[in-house]
């Protein structure tokens, strides 16, 4: 036996907290990174999508002979060319090409396929649309009247539609009314439990448009092998169901479709549905049998994108003398837009904030979201909790005052806690709510500030200043919305000790691949570099659900935990072998294999590696997958523990009004969420700082303008977006409740800070006031015009019927 | 379909020509013909910066600038940066201050930030702020994006915060 080289010791390290740089991030600055757009396939044509140019029409004719006969086009299509045609989306209420009508300025009429995009351009305007105008219809209080006008009448009706019927199992035959979907919650008595209020208070809240605006805009390429297997480059959130639904559509084997995800210009929930310009796509690329590239201008993005969900939201909430909650009875009105998509299932995650937030013994919840002809509602991050909190904190705050409780001493004594089960089924294994209240509160000087601010309104000065907190719950560990939630990992570690994690979790920039990077090196004991992604490859990927629902650090986490945990085992079994001691007496660390009491180095692992390699005990391929976390599905009456683990955070949010031009500046945000686990903090931080800025934008600046279903300002020069000299200061708390079921005690946190920002905004300039504003955004115009007694008239409240 | 008209220009320190639709735009042309993607379209016209460049030492959204002014210039686009040490710099501070998420705005944002700093290389985080208030990003919030930007200025704090 040769003379051992000098002995040496590892010593321990982690990874779990540090501040991790994105893996992508060096390609991502050098501007090496290959988007959607900056993908040619050879051969490759140009789609381009002719729109309605009207709200609400019956198509009468359509001409495409001289689109056509344009020299470099290959295709041109419109729903009489495509009669295998089905709706999509979540109501499958929506032809990818319209047949009979069009009901919102967006409606895809026809597309086409040339040689360049400026040819596809030109074919379009060379097709000639007659249409006949309907009654237009954008108000939802309208949209549910009897004798409204109907947008998908069924046959029989006057003005029935036959262009669903036919198209194969999946058919959509209209609907006797306007109404998409209702949603009806209770738990308790709130009748008696008003009767026993000692405050009640009411208020409708009227929530806006806004949209995701995602810098790099929506595209897609679709390519047909000889074979007919289809292959798509996709921005899709989720391309597991993508592949699915496509199958679907397009009548195919779901095995004989592929999804590679680009690199994703942002995604905010809004790649989650399968949207018409991509099946368009797939149909111009069969009709062309050449690949088709269709990728978006920054004002069709605008135009066509989902937007998140517009509300009218009606509260009625009160409590007791002793500042207990009694009961909260919501009704909501929703603008589904013309087609449904997931804006008109967030209702699941609203019902979430009445119920449970805080302790409320008896909750009422009903919604109505109505079909009418303006833009249609998607999935945005957040999913209906910037609404539903909206109104619930700014109740919080007028109880608080009706009793003249200190409005922190009464969120507090509402709070939930950790064991208690909310009165919706909802568990809470890990609960930080109270420690981000006090957190955040002491960290801004809540208190002190909120007394001074109420004493200073009518002092003398224009500029007032105010503090306002608001708080949030929302799924930290997945949510059992579709039929199934877990997360395939496989795990490959090669003869140089290299590891490549193949998961189905998507990256989108928010981070994933770094922090399930990270949890598999923490497990093996190396360091980043020793690590390779793959994500982004139906082909090579195990199955996932999709990123939504802050799932994926949670989900994906916890199978690559799992996949990393094998592999562990597997080496220190072969190194225990090696060395003839219990596999218990080893560890791996800093790339070795150590022994785990002294840390003295035995052996390193690419070393090790190569000895097994095709050894009969080697198995260095991993294969695992984490499936049905601790949760359940909601029952019919929507209750049921639909995470493994929730997040709670509160924010305090500080402005300046200036109350003679009603310009709102907010000067600093101060944060303490309940992550579980910091995994990656530089990661964390920057969700968080990105998330907060994302409710700046809802709370003051981001409105969509439609009127009468048309876009005003379908452009970032008139959709103000906030920009850098904005931002406020931002102070970041992380509490840390080492959630048991979360990888490393982690849990999501993706959507949560945007979620209560708005709520904290409209707290914060009531108290530097004295006016409470129940419409968003707070614009100059309208903070000037509530402060100046010329606010807006109180919103109908919607309808009150079961 | 359109006019092409031929110009010759400096792009990234290499004289080239080509041979350009009078109605094609820089980017465009960068993308399209010169094959450099790094530059990146988010609007078309001119209010979000990912598509920003430099020309003669200015930075500009070259969505707004006609390929055929590009001729007898000298451009430079952020795969031309890589040759510029004080760019590493700055491109490491982008990626160790985790201001990049999606990235789709990032080049943009280390143009015009490498061109801040040439121009006023003591900025500090305000004027930093404005001078990157053309250019939108969705996903960090900015702050990161300062923090970076801060830490190679002059008077910036090198290293992450504590």
């Amino acid at each position: 036996m040769k003379v051992a080289e000098k002995t040496k010791f590892i010593q321990p390290g982690t990874l779990i907290g540090k501040r991790i740089p994105k893996m992508d991030a060096p390609e991502k600055a050098s501007g090496k990174t290959r988007y959607i757009h900056d993908i040619d396939l050879p051969g490759q044509l140009y789609g381009k999508i002719l729109r309605s140019e009207r709200v609400h029409a019956r198509i009468k004719h359509i001409d495409t002979a001289a689109a056509k006969a344009l020299p470099g086009v290959h295709a041109v299509i419109t729903a009489a060319d495509i009669v295998d045609q089905r709706p999509i989306g979540v109501a499958k209420d929506h032809l990818p090409l319209k047949t009979d009508k069009v009901r919102s300025l967006r409606d895809e009429v026809a597309a086409v396929a040339a040689e360049s995009e400026q040819i596809a351009l030109a074919a379009l305007r060379l097709i000639k649309v007659e249409y006949e105008d309907l009654p237009i219809l954008t108000d939802p209080a309208e949209a549910i009247k009897p004798g409204a006008t109907l947008i998908h009448p069924e046959p029989r009706q006057p003005g029935g539609q036959d262009a669903l019927k036919p198209s194969g199992p999946v058919a959509f035959t209209g609907k006797p009314d306007n109404i998409a979907m209702r949603f009806d919650y209770c738990h308790g008595d709130v009748v008696q439990a008003e009767a026993e209020s000692d405050a009640v208070v009411e208020d409708t809240f009227k929530l806006h448009y806004v949209t995701h605006c995602c810098m790099g805009v929506s595209g897609m390429i679709a390519d047909f092998d000889s074979s007919g297997n289809l292959l798509m480059y996709s921005n899709t959130q989720v391309p597991f169901l993508h592949k699915r639904e496509f199958a679907e559509y397009l009548n195919m084997d779901p095995g004989r479709i592929r999804i590679i995800q680009p690199a994703i210009g942002g995604g905010f929930g809004s790649k989650l549905d399968i949207y018409p310009f991509e099946v368009i796509c797939v149909f111009l690329a069969r009709a062309a049998k050449r690949p088709v590239k269709l990728v978006f201008t920054r004002e069709e993005e605008f135009i066509s994108s989902p937007t998140r969900q517009p509300v009218l939201l009606t509260l009625r909430s009160g409590c007791k003398r002793d500042g207990s909650l009694t009961f909260r009875t919501v009704h909501t009105l929703h603008d589904n837009g013309a087609y449904t998509s997931w804006g008109a299932t967030t209702p699941f995650v609203m019902m979430q904030t009445f119920s449970s937030l805080y302790r409320v013994p008896n909750c009422d919840y009903h919604t109505v979201a109505v079909y009418t002809n303006n833009p249609y509602a998607g999935s945005f991050r957040g999913y209906g909790n910037l609404q539903a909190t909206f109104a619930v904190e700014a109740h919080m705050d007028k109880l608080a005052e009706a009793i003249g409780m200190d409005t922190l001493e009464f969120r507090l004594k509402n709070a939930q806690e950790q064991g208690e089960v909310s009165g919706q089924g909802m568990e809470f294994d890990s609960c930080g709510f109270k420690e981000c209240l006090t957190t955040a509160a002491e960290r801004s000087d809540f208190r002190r500030k909120f007394a001074e601010n109420v004493k200073n309104r009518n002092a003398p000065g224009a500029i007032k200043r105010g503090v306002g907190i608001a708080s949030m719950l929302h799924v930290g560990g997945g949510a059992k919305i579709y039929p199934s939630d877990g997360c395939g990992t496989i795990l490959k570690l090669d003869d140089f000790g290299q590891v490549t994690l193949i998961t189905g979790a998507s990256e989108i920039g928010q981070g994933s691949e770094t922090v399930l990077s990270q949890l598999v090196c923490e497990e093996l004991g190396l360091p980043m570099s020793a690590l390779t992604v793959v994500n982004n490859d139906t082909a090579i990927t195990p199955w996932d659900v999709g990123v939504h629902a802050s799932r994926t650090t949670f989900i994906a986490g916890n199978s690559a935990l799992g996949a990393a945990r094998l592999a562990k085992a597997k080496v220190l079994a072969a190194a225990a072998r090696k060395f003839e001691c219990p596999a218990e007496e080893l560890d791996l660390r800093g790339g070795y294999v150590i022994k785990a009491a002294s840390g003295e180095a035995l052996i390193d692992l690419p070393r090790l590696m190569r000895n097994l390699h095709f050894s009969d005990k080697a198995e260095l391929v991993m294969t695992t997958f984490y499936y049905e976390p601790p949760s359940s599905y909601q029952d019919k009456r929507y209750k049921g523990n639909v995470s493994a683990a929730y997040a709670w955070a509160s924010q305090v949010v500080e402005v300046e009004v200036d109350t003679e031009t009603g310009i709102v500046k907010m000067t600093k945000i101060t944060a303490a969420h309940d992550v579980g686990r910091v995994l990656n903090r530089l990661g964390i931080e920057g969700q968080i700082e990105g998330g907060i800025v994302m409710g700046q934008g809802y709370a003051l600046t981001e409105s969509l303008i439609i009127e009468n279903g048309v876009m005003r300002n379908p452009s970032f020069r008139d959709y103000k977006l906030v920009t850098a000299p904005e931002i406020p200061e931002i102070d970041i708390s992380f509490i840390e409740t080492m959630d048991g079921e979360g990888p490393q005690g982690a849990k999501g946190v993706g959507e949560a800070p945007a979620i209560c920002v708005a709520a904290a905004t409209a707290n914060a300039i009531y108290n530097a006031t004295g006016v409470r504003i129940c419409g968003l955004p707070f614009t100059p115009e309208r903070v000037y015009r509530a402060l100046h007694g010329k606010g807006e008239k109180l919103y109908l409240a919607p309808e009150k019927a079961a | 379909m359109s006019l092409k008209h031929d110009i010759e220009f400096k792009l990234n320190g290499v004289s080239r020509c080509a041979s350009v639709r009078v109605d094609m735009s820089a980017l465009d042309m960068l993308r399209d013909v010169a094959g450099l993607t790094g530059t990146k379209y988010g609007c078309g016209e001119g209010e979000c910066g990912a598509c920003t460049i430099l020309v003669d030492g200015l930075s500009l959204n070259s969505c707004l600038m006609f390929a055929v002014d590009c001729h007898g210039r000298d451009v430079v686009t952020i795969e031309g940066l890589a040759a510029d040490a004080k760019a590493d710099a700055l491109r490491a501070a982008f990626v160790e201050h985790g201001a990049v998420q999606c990235g789709y705005c990032t080049p943009g944002m280390v143009m015009q930030a490498s061109h801040l700093l040439a121009t006023h290389p003591d900025a500090d985080a305000e004027a930093i702020k404005r001078g990157i208030e053309g250019n939108l990003c969705r996903c960090t919030g900015y702050t990161k994006i300062v923090e970076a930007i801060a830490s190679v200025s002059r008077t910036g704090k090198p290293g992450a915060r504590s």
